[in-house]
């Protein structure tokens, strides 16, 4: 399979790709994030957790054309207003849906799944009958747009170098939030021992709720960054679902060092063979091959020794 | 359930019940058309059946049943795509006597793997063999390293995609998105006419009736016990000394071979297959059927799929907006309000009702609801 190609063309293949698959990484860390916060500390699958992300597309797609429309002046910065507002509906959302739906399956987890995949189908089709069915794209300011040229055959487009300087800072500020502050500390202890954290006057309740909005903020977030390089439609967000499941799963489901490894693992792995076969088969092997490793490491790549 | 007949009487008389409406009452006042609706959604009934042994009783949720429903499928479908691709038939092919689509896709030899499915009986053994292996190697994976609830869960969800995106990229072998389509006769039999539809129709009833009276009998038996008891507490039936990976991996293969039997009776009552029946949205809608008609129920399982269903095409038909409402809601509704579904309505409500008006003097709820599950918490 190498042999059409000489060694500088190879480095660069390897190099663009390997971009490809940053870029792609990114998108699935984003995403993972928040999926490893609701999943990996309280234990609920949110199959809606796509359909949270597309909220927060369709919220920087709505402020990108009032900026559009009324503020023409100050387009170049529109993103940065988009993201907290993204931040701010998905998370009130997430509230909500804790508050009505999850606070009362707990105790059911394999439900939580059933329920929430339920509302995944509600919100589809509130997307679908609210935005259309028709996939929109944002339209980006002129300085996202363009490529970097680092060598004659290596170049890299900026919107992708934005996505992941935003990727690296979001997940900084995660790390932060839940290994520094004194609401992480909260958030871990209820997780390693609910009634412990009762007793020493923690409100798990309020604990629960802020984890969720917490987790779907994020995922507005991820979706924001996700209009940079990708359209965006009604059930852009199934898509990713499965994959993203795996990248929680796969790097162990409570480590945050887990989830950006096993992103990264993925993600590189899925881009790089891509270039040397069809699309679908290199998604095919990827997908085997994480399945495989889970059959025979099911903790994942970092797992942490809690007592159950 | 203390003696060993695997019905009891009210069982009994819900599974006459069952019978009447489907061979009698259907029959004599739907159309081809419609009976041909009934007997497509009776296909999901199959996995819903399964549903209700691996999950209802064995607490395992697979969300991968697409997965067995579509390999059972595309065995049947392949045996059938043989047989209307004989050299006559495909004449204007450029290599005549191999599938259209294998055609179109430039391939001039009929590939290994598709040789063995000019026989029958191959093909007949494959359907409850190869779902039943496959299930088999997953469940070993997965069971004996201890891995289940939602891990397990997630995992043949991915299956189910893998499969999906292998089965749509491999166009050249499977045929692709648009499935393997034009099935025409079975052994020179057409299928395709209204009279061969009904008996089709009456062969898959009959079908199903043996699938209930299996899973009637694995829940009486004492295997059934021991599943609901691996379910409600995963750690004693350890420590009795039980394997409780071989259980768990028998369950899921049961419902993966129901599961294969839905698929292959599909590809022959409907007529295609396709990987739209094989992915995660068809596979989490099939564990919807069965939680509506309630997941420890056997009959319940049967009346949720052909209830929901009906909903899905009369509401779908005029109301396309509303439907996807109406069917997430009706997830929402059950799991929160409802953990035992129709069967749980029915034995608690209902049932106690009638028994009343009889003054039979029976007024234990019937062998449909069993114990309410939303107290337990699955085995982890």
């Amino acid at each position: 399979m190498f042999g059409d190609y000489s060694i500088g063309d190879l480095g660069s293949i390897f190099v663009m790709q390997g971009f490809a698959g940053l870029i792609l990484f990114s998108v699935y860390v984003l995403m993972a994030l928040g999926l490893a916060i609701i999943f990996g500390q309280m234990g609920v699958i949110n199959m809606a957790h796509g359909e949270f992300m597309i909220l927060g597309a369709y919220v920087t797609w709505m402020t990108s054309n009032v900026f559009q429309a009324y503020l023409p002046g100050l387009f170049a910065g529109y993103f940065f207003l988009a993201m907290i507002l993204a931040f701010i509906a998905s998370g009130a959302l997430g509230m909500l849906v804790e508050w009505a739906l999850i606070r009362h399956l707990y105790k059911r987890p394999l439900d939580t799944l059933l329920a929430t995949w339920g509302l995944s189908l509600i919100l589809q089709q509130a997307y679908r009958s609210v935005f259309g069915a028709r996939e929109v794209g944002v339209e980006l300011p002129q300085w996202m747009l363009g490529s970097l040229h680092v060598t004659d055959s290596i170049e890299v487009p900026i919107n992708g170098i934005f996505v992941m300087c935003l990727t690296v800072l979001i997940t900084l500020a995660v790390a932060y939030i839940m290994y520094k502050s004194r609401w992480g500390r909260q958030v871990r202890a209820v997780v390693q021992n609910r009634v412990m954290a009762g007793a020493v006057g923690i409100n798990t309740e309020k604990v629960d709720r802020y984890t969720f909005a917490l987790g779907c903020g994020i995922a507005g977030v991820a979706g924001s960054a996700f209009t940079m390089i990708g359209s965006t439609g009604p059930t852009s967000g199934q898509l990713y679902i499965v994959d993203t499941f795996l990248v929680v799963v796969f790097g162990g489901a409570a480590s945050l060092l887990g989830t950006i490894a096993s992103a990264f693992s993925i993600s590189q792995t899925q881009s790089t063979l891509e270039f040397f076969m069809s699309g679908s088969m290199a998604k095919v092997l990827t997908l085997l091959a994480v399945v495989g490793i889970l059959m025979l490491r099911p903790q994942g790549l970092f797992a942490l020794k809690v007592r159950k | 359930m203390t003696d060993n007949r695997f019905v009891n009487k009210s069982e009994l008389i819900g599974i006459l019940l069952l019978a009447a409406l489907l061979v009698v009452i259907l029959p004599l006042f739907l159309d081809v058309f419609r009976l041909n609706l009934v007997a497509k959604y009776l296909t999901y009934a199959f996995v819903a059946l399964g549903l209700v042994i691996c999950w209802g009783y064995g607490g395992i949720l697979s969300l991968g049943q697409g997965v067995f429903f579509g390999l059972g499928g595309y065995c049947m479908a392949m045996f059938l795509k043989l047989e209307a691709s004989s050299v006559e038939n495909t004449k204007i092919q450029s290599t005549p006597g191999i599938p259209d689509f294998m055609d179109w896709n430039q391939i001039t030899a009929l590939p290994m793997f598709w040789k063995p499915f000019h026989s029958l009986t191959f093909t007949v053994i494959a359907i409850v063999l190869v779902p039943g292996l496959f299930a088999l190697i997953i469940g070993a994976a997965m069971f004996k390293r201890r891995v289940g609830g939602t891990y397990f869960a997630i995992i043949t969800q991915a299956v189910a995609a893998i499969l999906t995106i292998l089965i749509v990229g491999q166009q050249g072998y499977t045929g692709g998105i648009n499935g393997m389509t034009d099935l025409r006769t079975l052994k020179g039999w057409d299928i395709r006419p209204d009279h061969a539809k009904i008996v089709l129709y009456f062969f898959e009833v009959g079908c199903l009736f043996v699938c209930i009276f299996i899973a009637q009998f694995i829940r009486h038996s004492k295997l059934g016990r021991i599943l609901v008891a691996m379910r409600d507490k995963e750690d004693r039936v350890r420590f009795s000394g039980y394997s409780v990976a071989n259980f768990k991996i028998f369950a899921f293969c049961v419902s993966a071979v129901f599961a294969a039997i839905g698929g292959a009776m599909f590809a022959l009552n409907v007529g295609f297959m396709s990987p739209s029946f094989v992915g995660i949205v068809p596979s989490i809608e099939m564990v919807i059927y069965t939680a509506v008609g309630g997941r420890l129920s056997i009959l319940g399982a049967i009346y949720g799929t052909l209830l929901v269903n009906f909903a899905k095409t009369s509401l779908s038909e005029s109301f396309p907006e509303l439907w996807l409402f109406g069917l997430g809601g009706l997830f929402i509704a059950v799991v929160l309000a409802f953990p035992n579904g129709l069967a749980g309505i029915w034995g608690d409500y209902i049932a106690p009702q009638i028994a009343r008006l009889f003054n039979s003097g029976n007024s234990k709820p019937g062998g449909w609801a069993g114990k309410p599950v939303a107290d337990s918490t699955p085995a982890e």
